[in-house]
């Protein structure tokens, strides 16, 4: 294995401080791990994190227009909650605290602990969970669908709202809207090496790809024989326009009783004349040229299935370290959505507007 | 009865045991999981070795909870929280205690097998660390007149056999279960590593 860092204990630390040099517009803590906006603004702190090795997402993240906090994880691994809370208690300003929350039973067991221990401190905190990815097909005998690309739009349109002045609960029932709206589905062709681990997460022959990966390496849809960049982009694009009324029932927490309810959610399906946002993104090891060939595809059966892409984000976003392999996520956009997606955004990981 | 310095023992053992059965459990995590699991509570038990000094002297409670928040904040992943609890809860449970009778063990491995529910909602079956704590109480509820070394050779008994019947059960919880029928054939990595710490108190109290 060969990979540009010093120490496999180190790697974290030092990507941190590395972030610190490079970025002042930003402020980071090590012990414990976590990075806020170097000065925060006066409105809902939305706050996410998980595992490293998704680089940008999600510290690449904070700044104007997106992300108040981020908690990076170990490798592959959910941060803890007392990162959680440290960050939030610093980044809050008085209007509450959002946690965007990626469906893996580890973040979501330390998110909810964070959250008790938030409310604990008479914080008003809501988590909001993000579960797109079409490769899961039940939630009844699984863990349900884990959050994937569609994370990154998600941090993008509630970081605006939250930006613009929009209060707790209408940032959390805009990333809930988000939620039900997008879905996604990825595919790799090769595996990825977790520096502590020094060798592949998985195996795949040099003419074998596997569709529905995730964005560890999780067991997809199929592993198959590798196909042309057209092919495989009409697998993930059709399956993803296909799927229909997924349901889930999540916890979420109630100020009003401290305590968590259980809500049952269903998606909206894709329909003829939807109006979507788009990314193509990048598992970390695959070139933009790729992406942009599977760009080219995806938009001709979108116009053929009478889908109007009205926004797009092409590239690397939500990685699996140096996995070579890509993911589509569409979005379903209303007038709301559309107005948050187009605000600025400054942040090391996106810019627009 | 088992004496606060046995429980502090008991926890050193425990580091000791998770940093030899580190590549143990990461095994039977990358067969179903994401190959962390033993590199997750290597990581929470130096922890908690680090924090003992501290903790001589303290009350059984307050060791325990310490062992708790300790693990919470830093192992991670799914098991972080749910041993983070485990330890909480029991530590709550047996706040002031200068020593533990079986009846005591009773209670940290009630208190224990909730916090494991409240956090991960696992039912019998679903193929996790549930599935060992839950027969464990059963069988330690059911032996509390026994003395603790005859006792924990009782639990440790039950775990051992609860541990491998998670073997041919599907995983309808946490990662291993996108794995569907193909998690079916492999020990649960949180069951083991449940085994482990109960078998660690065993030895501890029978090596005085
Ligand atoms: N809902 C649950 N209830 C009880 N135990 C669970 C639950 N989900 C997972 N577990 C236990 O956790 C163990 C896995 O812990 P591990 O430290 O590997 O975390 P992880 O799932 O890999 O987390 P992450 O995805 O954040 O890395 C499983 O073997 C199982 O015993
Ligand atoms: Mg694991």
């Amino acid at each position: 294995m060969k990979k540009i860092i010093n120490d496999v204990d180190r790697v974290i630390v030092e990507t941190l401080e590395g972030m610190a040099a490079a970025h002042p517009e930003l402020k980071v803590n090590i012990d414990p791990h976590y990075i806020v906006r170097a000065h925060k603004g006066n409105k809902v702190a939305v706050i996410s994190g998980g595992g490293s090795g998704h680089e940008p997402l999600h510290g690449g993240f904070v700044g104007t227009g997106m992300l108040d906090g981020a908690c990076p994880g170990e490798m592959f691994t959910s941060p803890t909650p007392d990162q959680m809370y440290e960050c939030a208690k610093v980044a809050e300003s008085g209007k509450g605290v959002l946690f965007l929350v990626k469906n893996y039973t580890g973040d979501v067991m330390n998110f909810e602990t964070a959250v008790e221990l938030v409310a604990g401190e008479n914080i008003a905190v809501q988590a909001i969970l993000v579960d797109d990815d079409v490769a899961v097909k039940d939630s009844l005998y699984t863990a349900g669908r884990r959050g994937v690309g569609l994370t990154v739009l998600m941090e993008k349109i509630v970081g605006a709202a939250a930006e613009a002045g929009c209060d707790l609960d209408t940032c959390a029932s805009l990333a809930r809207k988000v939620n039900l709206n997008g879905r996604s589905l990825g595919m790799a062709l090769t595996s990825c090496t977790v520096p502590a681990a020094g060798k592949p997460t998985f195996q795949l022959a040099d003419d074998e790809m596997e569709i529905g990966i995730g964005i560890h390496g999780e067991p997809g849809i199929k592993r198959m024989p590798f196909k042309r960049a057209d092919e495989i982009t009409e697998i993930l694009t059709t399956t993803i326009l296909d799927d229909k009324g997924y349901s889930r029932t999540l916890r979420e927490w109630d100020r009003g009783a401290g305590d968590w309810v259980e809500k049952t959610l269903v998606d909206k399906d894709f329909n003829e004349g939807d109006e979507m946002i788009v990314l193509v993104n990048s598992m970390g090891g695959t070139p933009l040229s790729e992406l942009y060939v599977v760009y080219r595809k995806l938009a001709e059966i979108c116009k053929g299935r009478k889908i109007k892409i009205v926004r797009s984000l092409v590239g690397p976003y939500i990685t699996s370290l140096e996995m070579q392999g890509f993911s589509i996520t569409l979005l379903k956009a209303d007038a709301e959505i559309l107005q948050y997606w187009d605000a600025p955004v400054r942040t090391p990981g996106l810019q627009l507007g | 009865m088992i004496t606060e310095e046995q429980v502090l023992a008991w926890l050193e053992l425990s580091a000791t045991v998770m940093a030899e059965n580190k590549e143990f459990l990461t095994d039977l995590d990358a067969a179903i999981g994401d190959a962390d699991h033993g590199i997750n509570m290597n990581r929470g038990f130096s922890k908690v070795k680090d924090k003992l000094p501290e903790l001589a002297g303290k009350d059984i409670g307050t060791i325990l909870k310490t062992t708790g928040m300790t693990l919470m904040s830093s192992v991670g992943g799914a098991s972080g929280p749910l041993y983070g609890t485990v330890f909480m809860k029991a530590g709550q449970a047996l706040a002031g205690k200068t020593e533990l009778g079986s009846d005591d063990l009773c209670t940290l491995f009630q208190s224990g097998r909730d916090g494991i529910v409240q956090r991960g909602k696992a039912v019998a079956g679903d193929k996790t660390m549930f599935d060992v704590w839950a027969p464990v109480v059963e069988v330690a509820d059911a032996n509390r007149g026994l003395e603790p070394l005859a006792f924990l050779e009782m639990c440790v008994a039950t775990a051992e056999e609860a541990r491998d019947a998670t073997a041919p059960m599907q995983a309808r919880k946490g990662r291993a279960s996108y794995l569907g029928e193909r998690s079916i054939g492999h020990i649960d990595p949180g069951a083991a590593s449940s085994t482990l710490l109960l078998a660690a108190l065993r030895d501890t109290i029978k090596g005085g």
